[in-house]
């Protein structure tokens, strides 16, 4: 079964296609995976009989020679996705027995392009943490360490933790502030977040609707490049979905990067950052240096004001958003004698601590008399931070920051939620201008924690990122298996 | 007491003086599409509960909402036809709070950026005057659904056919300065929303809505505090709200009290408005704009497109008609309150009479109609057969007499005018011969009175006339018994 696991996406798709193995050997291989190592909780909900079913349709399909693009490719979801006859919880307590009667575009494309779904996995509660600390049903752990309990990041935790653990042959997560970077940084994967408006949203649990964005976590550049290539696609039934099309990513992951200017922000190496991370960047400013490209010093002057406007908006939209979980129509509901008590008691009882911060931040922002001083200021210095992005774009084809500033830490150590925001101070900015950002796997720090290194280009240049995070990926000839990992 | 019957409507006598009303209306007009603004589920009214739901209706999560391109065309022909300033780019905002019929606890609506601006429109007094209302603003928003309390002792029950259902709010500018002249606003709104089509304006279904903000003053003095009376849903009861409310807050303010700001509602059993909700309990409802949808922007040349297909509205068809077809004003402002009263008035008196034809179709049609209680749109008689009634009458065929009678019968059986005259024989005799006849009969038979019209008794004419008249069972064409009778008596 071993070998089977050793396959990365693209290896495993070439060999059912090449009929040297099954996608029913390889979903059981994964099932077994999964059970092998529960310890970390990376998975919610495991659909076994699914997969099993959606494996065979697989083989039929690849028998008669008609496999489509992911044909066979057994994959986890992360549970912000709704998922048709699938409980769906959003890592919630609220929506614990919430069964979706409808499937996410995003996770639909996936199966019409004939992946097969092994379960949901965790992640922090709708989304809200960099820890996976605030999933209603516990942490996940970070498999790269057996030693000591880590944190996977988070908030698609469970998924970069699963594609780590070899639980999953890839995963969708989603990226709000730095949900998808930041785990996959942690947990020595690929993480690509795409440009705002790339993946539709519909069907996504939403947590801040102007930033929300889903992608794939994976092993490699290659594999995101076909993850995403299935993901992506407009959608008229959401109307910030782009109307443009994507080309297909495979094309472009030999392109090389002959003559492309790296831009390097000054405000990115700042005090606070680990040596071990500066080090990793330096080389892998180097690297790109070696392969024919041209390093210039740029400046993104409002970086510092990224993450006091990022927790402005993105409470503000989810204090909104998840004003649904009532209790009235689905979720839990705690009965009370009036209306107002009911609400009281089922959103009390429905939601965490983390998650009931931000609705009181994102209130307090909204409401009269502090709208102007919050919310609107915030929006001001998104713009600023754009206009940052799109000046730096005239000079510069990608940008090339550390993912974060520390590697992964101990889970329960870090309970200021001010120390835990600053986890996501690199990968922030990018979110906040809608541009797509790419982390991957560089090499290990001193305690043998993975470092991500993080690559941002302009709006609907996936493309040009892919190439870009190749010639870094192979450079970087990262090949560390997680401690924990299934074998 | 002073006498209060010389003051002008809007105006209440005090202790103190005379008070004036300052109104100013927000319409809630639903746009007559047939699905929701953001949805595709049926707007249709009268559906069982919870049938017409979408996910996105219901909320569920996940679910996004997208625009209904025909409710933005409705709000900028509205705009339009509200001689509006229609902004290409607006924006869709959410009004937070909390309440079991709003799903995604918020409203989806425009708060800063909507999608009409400042306007106005002309309004038709009772007494013939005209008085122009400003209009503030125009903007799209979602109904919320329907809680039903008393299907339960201890539980409230959620319809949600009408969430998401698409409204126009149109708010006036405090120009208002009577209950009369809000009612005829609001007549005004109505009559221009149907003809244009963008909303049916049916106020007993809840199509048409309206929210009054009344507050007095002494004449030329500021504003006074303002009190909102919600959800207004007859011209009747907008009347009634206001001028109770008024008088209500000039009570107050001769005792030497103070008005609150607040939120009332209008009791129809007492006619009288009570406290609903003050303004230290009104909701902050945390406006800001929808993330999930893109400003709303259209170009120019789509409005201009929009306005080339405007039908013609009230105002100006009705100097057309007056114009054309060389009727009274008054007459006009009747017919063209209505865009089904002026389609059928224009087929019936095209070609013919059209002085004829108002008469007949606001006095006698609109009369029976009353009489049988019927609505316009079932009305027995068609303006075909109006019309044909009117040639007839023109053309000699029946005198107007007979033509009343001939109504009737067309009201009862629904035939065509010619059928009933002919099946009846009721067609005018004009044939001099067959007149003389008569006329020869009469004087054979009256010789007494025909002596003392001859000595100079000239009143008596008229008698000869009816009895003529009378003998031919009122078919004889008038104006022919009068000439063959002058020349007979001379």
């Amino acid at each position: 079964m071993s070998e089977l696991l050793d396959l990365n996406l693209v290896e495993a798709s070439k060999a059912l296609k090449n009929k040297e193995i099954s996608s029913l050997e390889l979903t059981k291989a994964y099932l077994k995976s999964i059970s092998d190592t529960s310890s970390l909780g990376a998975y919610l909900e495991i659909v076994e009989d699914k997969a099993i079913s959606m494996a065979k349709e697989s083989d039929k399909k690849l028998i008669d020679g008609i496999a489509r693009p992911l044909e066979g490719i057994p994959i986890g979801i992360k549970d912000m996705f709704c998922t048709k006859d699938i409980k769906t919880t959003a890592s919630s307590k609220i929506l614990e027995n919430f069964i979706p009667t409808y499937e996410s575009t995003v996770t639909q494309n996936l199966w019409n392009d004939g992946a097969v779904i092994l379960g949901k996995l965790s992640c922090d509660e709708f989304a809200m943490g960099s820890s996976n600390e605030t999933a209603a049903k516990g942490n996940v752990i970070n498999p790269w360490l057996k030693n000591k309990k880590m944190s996977p990041g988070g908030s698609s935790g469970g998924s970069a933790a699963a594609v780590a653990a070899r639980s999953a042959l890839a995963a969708t997560g989603t990226d709000t502030g730095g949900s998808i970077r930041q785990p996959a940084a942690f947990c020595g994967i690929t993480g690509l977040k795409p440009t705002y408006g790339r993946c539709s949203r519909w069907g996504i649990v939403a947590f801040s609707s102007s930033l929300d964005q889903a992608g794939p976590l994976t092993r490699t550049v290659s594999d995101a490049a076909l993850m995403l290539n299935s993901m992506a696609g407009y959608d008229q039934k959401d109307s910030t979905s782009a109307n443009l099309k994507m080309p297909d990513l495979i094309d472009y992951l030999n392109k090389g990067i002959k003559g492309k200017k790296i831009g390097i922000p000054k405000e990115y190496t700042q005090d606070g950052i680990s040596e071990d991370i500066v080090k990793f960047y330096e080389k892998s400013i180097g690297w790109l240096r070696d392969e024919g490209a041209e390093i210039i010093p740029v400046s993104l002057p409002h970086t510092k004001y990224a993450l006091p406007a990022y927790y402005i908006i993105a409470p503000a939209e989810a204090s909104s958003n998840l004003a649904r979980y009532d209790g009235v129509r689905y979720g839990a509901r705690q009965e009370a004698s009036s209306l107002d008590e009911m609400y009281e008691l089922t959103r009390g009882n429905g939601f965490g601590d983390e998650v009931k911060r931000r609705i009181m931040i994102g209130t307090y922002v909204l409401s009269s008399g502090y709208y102007d001083a919050y919310y609107l200021k915030a929006q001001k210095v998104r713009r600023l931070i754009k206009e940052d992005f799109e000046n730096v774009y005239k000079k510069v084809d990608y940008i090339l920051t550390p993912s974060t500033p520390t590697t992964s830490f101990e889970l329960g150590k870090k309970q200021d939620p001010l120390t835990m925001y600053l986890n996501d101070i690199f990968t922030v900015p990018a979110s906040l201008a809608g541009l797509p950002g790419i982390s991957l796997p560089v090499g290990l720090d001193k305690s043998g924690l993975p470092i991500g290194i993080q690559l941002i280009a302009n709006s609907f240049d996936e493309a040009g990122l892919i190439s870009t995070a190749r010639v870094l990926e192979m450079s970087a000839e990262f090949n560390f298996i997680a401690d924990g990992a299934a074998k | 007491m002073n006498d209060t019957s010389t003051l002008k409507p809007g105006h209440i006598q005090g202790e103190t003086g005379i008070w004036e009303m300052v109104i100013g209306l927000e319409i809630h007009a639903q746009i007559s599409s047939k699905s929701k603004l953001f949805s595709g589920a049926s707007a249709s009214f009268g559906s069982e509960a919870n049938r017409n739901v979408s996910l996105v209706d219901a909320a569920m999560p996940g679910m996004l909402p997208v625009i209904n391109e025909f409710c933005v065309e409705q709000a900028v022909k509205t705009g339009l036809a509200l001689n509006a300033k229609i902004n290409n780019v607006s924006v869709f905002d959410r009004k937070n709070y909390f309440y079991a019929d709003l799903p995604q606890g918020y409203q989806i609506s425009q708060f800063t950026k909507p999608i009409v601006g400042e306007g106005e429109i002309i309004v038709d007094l009772d007494d013939g005057e005209q008085t122009t209302i400003g209009i503030e603003r125009l903007h799209l928003e979602q109904d919320a659904g329907k809680s039903l309390h008393d299907q339960h002792p201890t539980k409230s029950y959620i319809d949600l056919n009408r969430t998401g259902v698409a409204l126009m709010e149109i708010v006036s500018k405090p120009d208002i300065r009577s209950p009369q002249e809000a009612g005829a606003y609001v007549k005004k709104i109505r009559s221009i929303l149907r003809y244009i089509g963008a909303c049916d304006g049916n106020m007993e279904e809840g199509s048409l809505r309206a929210d009054c903000n009344v507050s007095v003053r002494k004449s030329g003095e500021e504003f006074g505090t303002r009190c909102e009376i919600k959800n207004l849903n007859s011209i009747r009861f907008i009347i009634q709200a206001i001028q109770s409310e008024a008088e209500r807050q000039v009570d107050i303010l001769e005792e030497g009290g103070t008005i609150d700001q607040e939120t009332r509602l209008f009791d129809t059993s007492t006619g009288e408005t009570r406290s609903m909700r003050s303004k230290e309990d009104a909701h902050d409802y945390r406006y800001f704009p929808d993330p999930d949808l893109l400003p709303l922007e259209f170009t120019e040349s789509w409005v201009q497109d929009i306005k080339e297909k405007l039908p013609e509205l009230p105002d100006s068809l009705k100097k057309r008609l007056v114009k054309d077809f060389g009727i009274t004003a008054y007459d006009a402002s009747i017919l063209v309150e209505e865009k089904d009263y002026v389609d059928f008035y224009q087929q019936a008196a095209n070609g013919r009479d059209g002085k004829l034809t108002a008469n007949w179709m606001i006095t006698e049609l609109f009369g029976a109609l009353k009489k049988d209680n019927l609505s316009f749109s079932e009305s027995p008689i068609t303006s075909e057969n109006l019309g044909e009634l009117i040639s007839l009458i023109s053309n000699g065929t029946i005198s107007g007499k007979i033509a009343k009678e001939v109504f009737s019968e067309m009201m009862k059986s629904k035939k065509s005018p010619s059928e009933i005259v002919k099946e009846k024989g009721l067609e005018q005799v004009s044939d001099d011969s067959e007149i003389l006849k008569l006329i020869d009969q009469v004087i054979s038979d009256n010789q007494d009175k025909v002596n003392e019209y001859l000595s100079g008794k000239d009143k008596l004419f008229g008698f000869f006339v009816g009895q003529v008249m009378k003998l031919s069972q009122g078919k004889a064409n008038p104006g022919i018994v009068n000439k063959l009778l002058k020349e007979k008596l001379k």
